[in-house]
């Protein structure tokens, strides 16, 4: 599998008067073809950061990010948005989609931008939203949609235009376990049959199931790679919330486990026990 | 794209959209309305003196060009009219009666111009006959009297005026009917000068003591382009008067140029209300959207287009509002009673019609720049 996404000691730097905040601190990740990747760790850990750099939505302080033979770090303002347009695709935690246009015109609106819009591409766009289960909502406007099924609407928006990388931002945050294991369900599967490069930041450790690497962030550093299947499903199986679990994870036993859901800032000495 | 994304949002939210498009056809029926109200009330002042036939007015001097304080000497026409350059010359004076009909219809308040039938000041009939004679007591009236009371040529009507400290009546036979010729925000009736002389209000009732003075004279040239140097050769060569343009001497008119001004002061204030309106109303929506204009900058959409999509929703709903504003304009303009001043002149309306298109681009400006600053990740809460 080619590498479509490679980042070499990113950084952000945010500087506010005296006050000096490094959000991502020298990542180096690659995402490969096919490749479906989760991003966690607790909040303030930099992965939203780090999604919104490898979106050409912000410029990195230093560092390279690569992807599919671009360098981001030398585009202004200008090449980001087109490159945005052309060779991202986007899943967003909420306001996906835009509320005067019906589901099948929320996924043609990338095929308009893109100058991609004709009777072949708009066929395209409805297989996508039937595959996606949407068959009889093609024409309801998001209002009238569930939020699994604007989800589902958003992911096919997000794949339409073939892009080379598909990114999402907490994709379940509004959903229920079903709804969000239906929506990462059909995200996993359609990056793997597209041959796209795809990162999912998440909270929800349970949706780590689905993705190929999970890639653990705390204070900006990624502290973890976990590649091995076991691992991960572990990793999925342990905890709703992110937290900084390492390679090897130590099953928590049951008062412990309800304690992590009342008080987890106390499960990484229980793990570490 | 940005049409696409414009009419969109237009169609899904038609009430919306119509019920702002209604506020703006209401500014633009205010806007025309005071147009028209400032048309027809300067015409109501100025109609007769606007369409007469002559270059140049002579009024006695340091009288600021005033028609009612102007008082010449009949001598003095004979003299203005040898010079080299003048064409030909006429008197009028001016006074104001109270028309009764008839065939009873409501008394007329108008005013009352003799004229030198044939010469300058004398107006035109578009039916029947213009003055002939000068001392027939033959009339030509303003349109707006034949239409409001219903005279034809041939009627007689009776003019009710005040002479010494009696009222005194007199017959005119209606010889000929012309347009529009109000003055004085009165509509006119045109006699012979020595008629008018006759049968115009007056302190003093024997007539035979009084010299006939009429207020001013019309003069025609034979080079029209020369009034500037003809009027100084005029004031060089006659003693005791001054001479003007017809748009100096109506303008000069007592309450015109007050009147104008508080009607375009009027104007002014509703187009900056129009402006100020359309303004909130986009920067409201703009705000609304901030979320959705960050989503659509995050998955691509350049500035352009937003600015551009932006553009196209303000001038859509501009026009419609201001097309909706005129149609209904013009409708109530069509039930609007004869004695209402209110003019559209197709000038005023165009200018009008621009100044209103304009007003929503202009008011739109802040919410395009607001779209234009939405920073996507902001805007999306990342």
């Amino acid at each position: 599998m080619n590498t479509i996404l490679e980042t070499t000691n990113v950084t952000k730097i945010y500087e506010s008067g005296n006050l000096v905040v490094k959000a991502v601190d020298e990542v180096s990740i690659s995402v490969k073809a096919g490749e479906f990747v989760g991003l966690v760790g607790p909040s303030g850990s930099g992965k939203t950061t780090m999604l919104a750099m490898l979106a050409a939505l912000l410029q990195a302080s230093d560092g390279s990010l690569m992807i599919d033979g671009y360098n981001l770090s030398e585009m202004n303002d200008i090449q980001r948005t087109s490159f945005r347009r052309e060779k991202i695709g986007f899943t967003f935690q909420s306001n996906n989609l835009v509320p005067y246009l019906t589901a099948l015109e929320n996924v043609e609106l990338m095929l308009r931008l893109n100058k991609k819009f004709n009777r072949k591409s708009r066929q395209h766009a409805k297989d996508l939203l039937l595959r996606l289960g949407l068959e009889g909502r093609l024409d309801s406007l998001p209002s009238q949609l569930s939020g699994g099924q604007q989800q589902r609407v958003a992911i096919a928006r997000s794949l339409i235009h073939d892009p080379s990388v598909v990114l999402a931002d907490e994709p379940t945050a509004s959903l229920d376990t079903e709804r969000a294991n239906q929506v990462v369900g059909i995200f996993a599967d359609l990056i793997h049959e597209q041959q796209r490069a795809g990162i999912m930041v998440t909270h929800d450790l349970r949706m780590c199931k689905y993705v190929d690497k999970v890639i653990q962030m705390v204070d900006g550093k990624v502290t973890n790679i976990i590649t091995e299947r076991a691992t991960i499903d572990q990793l999925a199986g342990s905890s709703k919330f992110a937290e900084a679990p390492t390679q090897k994870v130590k099953p928590v036993q049951q008062p412990q486990r309800l304690l992590a859901h009342a008080m987890p800032n106390l499960v990484g000495a229980a793990v570490g026990d | 794209m940005a049409a696409y994304l414009s009419f969109k949002e237009i169609w899904r939210n038609k009430g919306r959209y119509l019920l702002f498009s209604l506020v703006i056809a209401l500014i633009t029926v205010l806007v025309l309305f005071t147009a028209g109200l400032g048309e027809g009330l300067a015409s109501a002042n100025k109609e007769y003196l606007e369409k007469i036939n002559a270059d140049l007015l002579v009024f006695q001097e340091d009288t600021g060009f005033s028609t009612l304080e102007s008082r010449l000497e009949y001598n003095t026409l004979k003299q203005v009219r040898r010079w080299e350059g003048v064409a030909d010359v006429g008197a009028i004076g001016f006074s104001n009666v109270t028309i009764l009909f008839k065939n009873g219809a409501e008394p007329v308040e108008v005013s009352l111009i003799g004229v030198e039938p044939g010469k300058p000041g004398a107006p035109p009939a578009f039916e029947g006959e213009a003055l002939r004679s000068k001392q027939s007591k033959t009339t030509v009236i303003d349109g707006r009297i034949a239409e409001q009371a219903n005279v034809q040529v041939g009627d007689t009507i009776i003019v009710k005026t005040t002479q010494g400290a009696e009222d005194e009546f007199y017959e005119l036979k209606v010889n000929g009917i012309t347009d529009g010729r109000q003055y004085f925000f009165q509509p006119s009736v045109f006699v012979p000068l020595e008629i008018w002389d006759e049968i115009r209000p007056k302190a003093d009732t024997n007539t035979n003591a009084a010299p006939l003075l009429p207020n001013i004279l019309a003069i025609q040239l034979q080079n029209p382009d020369a009034k500037v140097e003809m009027g100084h050769y005029l004031e060089s060569r006659v003693d005791g008067i001054e001479t003007a343009d017809i748009k100096t001497t109506y303008e000069a008119a007592p309450g015109y140029a007050e009147q104008q001004s508080t009607l375009n002061t009027m104007k002014g204030f509703t187009f900056l209300i129009g402006v100020l309106v359309i303004g909130g109303f986009f920067q409201i929506q703009t705000l609304q959207k901030v979320a959705q204009i960050g989503m659509l900058k995050a998955i691509g959409t350049s500035n352009h287009s937003v600015a551009n999509a932006a553009i196209f929703q303000i001038i859509f709903v501009t026009i419609f509002g201001v097309a909706i504003g005129g149609a209904a304009t013009l409708g109530m303009a069509f039930g609007l009673p004869s004695g209402v001043p209110i003019v559209f002149t197709g000038t005023a309306v165009l200018i009008a019609v621009i100044a209103l298109l304009l007003i929503g681009p202009i008011g739109g400006l802040v919410s395009i720049r607001m779209a234009l600053k939405v920073e996507p990740l902001r805007a999306l809460g990342m």
